[in-house]
């Protein structure tokens, strides 16, 4: 068995609502493999059939070689899963509730402690606090080291770091990646594009669909539209600007610049440059720029009307 | 430049020994997009805490929208709208009963309520499903919706709590459109988000660090300032000075 993960044909419906729809992938052993989703795409619901705790309708998830419906009981006992969702004990210590998780997997904090040495000196001096008078950053450590604690052969991340700051999720990436170098797959899910690149492999969720399944170069290597970054005086008169260009295939505010793709596989920055001088914007500059991931899920990506977006 | 709309003078919040919030003074102006940055923990909820009059001050002076907020707390949660990622709308609530609802939380008259429900459905185009419980719309509409129904009784001021948490790149972007158009009738906005990109999109932003505000200006002025060219390293210099390389 070479897969952690594999995943065919999956689909779960709520009522009238299919959260997931003939999903199907695979994740090696060792991998970092990122789905990448907005709120609602269907990320907790592969999330919760991967760590059998809900029953997909058709097809069949597979979890270290195990079968998530017959087999949960091999399977729960070699996940580490930390659920979007804080759900450590709040009025249990920041010690106690990681002594409460080594007891129930049936070990102890001092077997596996070099596993969260790294993570845990940092909750060290609040290790008497109660879970939930931490701040965002120190929940978020302390559910990784109870996730961790059995030294679980996949770990299951529902998007750990929503609602955590630049910085703190910086330094949760790092740390997932020195936990990948200790030979764990982890499988996790985030709304943030800029972590996808840091991912072995991504897949793109939306509406229970998945857009594509690649390496991070992989993936930007399917915008083929020639794009660029565009800037001048006022963003908002630019947007408007570009946005009525005839040969505009996508225009996106993205920071201090707009990223347009044009429609036209030869389109020059000269061009675009006559068109915009032909108003009152100043300050003009265009660059000729490779897509990034957030580029690329957009493009993907299909509109609320269900039409695929142009 | 008229009357500020939020103006501080050494606006200080001690949780016993702790000072969450140390002596900020800033002003924001009538129509201006403020964006109000800092790590997890730097006192920024604190501080808005303060400004809605949800939570007295310590010591310093704040005014919000005119009112003052040591003795005026209930005039400021009347004239200012609140939107924020985890507490917006009733999702098994339909959109009508929403603003129906929060018109009369706001202390609109029923009148009123039924006037703004018609016009606010009708410029969302939500109309065909304004008597469908609103777990059945898609995200970006309930998102529209929300930011409307938080302006529902014209304040002057809308505080935005991390608004595109967890939304996708499209419907963040759609919802900075909604931004700016709220923002040219006039409306100061408030916002705060862990997006470095949208931090760009603010007319100035403060960056909130153990408590103090350690820079306030223009994104552009800022970044100069600092010899970065993103927010992104700049956040990252000013939250945690000597950090290594990363995202």
């Amino acid at each position: 068995m070479t897969s952690a993960v594999e995943v065919k044909g999956v689909t779960k419906k709520f009522k009238t609502v299919t959260a997931l729809s003939n999903v199907s992938l695979t994740v090696g052993k060792g991998e970092l493999f990122g789905i990448i989703g907005a709120d609602g795409a269907g990320k907790t619901t592969l999330f919760r059939i991967l760590c059998t705790l809900m029953l997909a309708d058709e097809g069949r998830a597979e979890v270290l070689g195990f079968d998530a419906r017959k087999e949960y009981r091999n399977i729960r006992s070699r996940i580490g899963y930390m659920p979007g969702r804080f759900s450590l004990y709040t009025d249990l210590s920041v010690e106690e509730n990681l002594k409460f998780f080594a007891t129930v997997f049936n070990t102890t904090v001092e077997e596996n402690y070099e596993l969260i040495a790294d993570i845990y000196t940092q909750l060290e001096p609040f290790k008497k606090r109660m879970a939930g008078q931490l701040s965002g950053g120190m929940k978020q450590k302390l559910a990784l080291c109870c996730a961790l604690i059995h030294r679980p052969d996949l770990l299951l991340l529902d998007e750990p770091t929503t609602g955590v700051d630049a910085v703190s999720r910086r330094e949760f990436w790092q740390m997932l990646g020195r936990l990948k170098e200790q030979g764990i797959t982890i499988l996790v899910s985030t709304p943030y594009m800029d972590e996808a690149s840091l991912c072995d492999r991504v897949a793109f969720l939306q509406d229970g669909t998945i857009l594509a399944v690649n390496t991070p170069v992989g993936i930007t290597g399917l915008f083929t539209a020639p794009l660029f970054a565009v800037r001048a005086n006022e963003k908002h008169k630019l947007l408007t600007r570009l946005r009525s260009y005839p040969h505009a295939k996508s225009v996106y505010a993205f920071g201090s610049s707009v990223h347009y793709a044009d429609h036209r596989p030869s389109a020059s920055s000269e061009e675009i440059m006559r068109y915009l001088s032909e108003s009152e914007l100043q300050e003009i500059t265009i660059e000729r720029i490779e897509p990034g991931i957030e580029d690329t899920f957009m493009a993907l990506m299909k509109t609320d009307d269900g039409s695929h977006h142009e | 430049m008229s009357e500020p709309v939020i103006h501080t003078e050494q606006l200080t919040r001690k949780f016993g020994e702790f000072t969450a919030v140390d002596a900020i003074s800033f002003s924001v102006g009538e129509g201006e997009v403020f964006g109000f940055l800092g790590a997890n923990g730097a006192g920024k909820t604190t501080a808005m805490k303060m400004l809605t009059g949800l939570l007295l001050p310590t010591s310093g002076k704040a005014a919000v929208a005119g009112f003052d907020v040591f003795t005026e707390t209930e005039s400021i949660k009347k004239n200012i709208g609140y939107m924020s990622q985890r507490f917006s709308l009733y999702d098994d609530l339909t959109a009508r009963e929403n603003i129906r609802f929060f018109g009369g939380i706001y202390g609109l008259s029923s009148a009123s309520i039924q006037e703004k429900s018609k016009a606010l459905l009708s410029s969302l185009d939500l109309l065909p499903v304004a008597d469908s419980r609103l777990s059945d719309l898609p995200l970006g509409w309930k998102q529209k919706l929300a930011f409307s129904v938080a302006l529902l009784h014209e304040p002057k001021i809308v505080f935005l709590d991390e608004p595109t948490g967890g939304v996708d790149p499209m419907t963040r972007r759609r919802f900075w459109d909604m931004i700016y158009e709220a923002a040219d009738r006039g409306v100061t906005v408030f916002v705060t988000t862990h997006y470095m990109d949208e931090a760009e999109y603010c007319d100035r932003v403060s960056i909130m660090v153990n408590g103090r505000i350690a820079a306030l200006d223009t994104p552009t002025a800022m970044k100069d300032s600092f010899g970065v060219t993103t927010m992104d390293e700049l956040f990252i210099r000013l939250v945690r000075p000597g950090a290594g390389e990363g995202i």
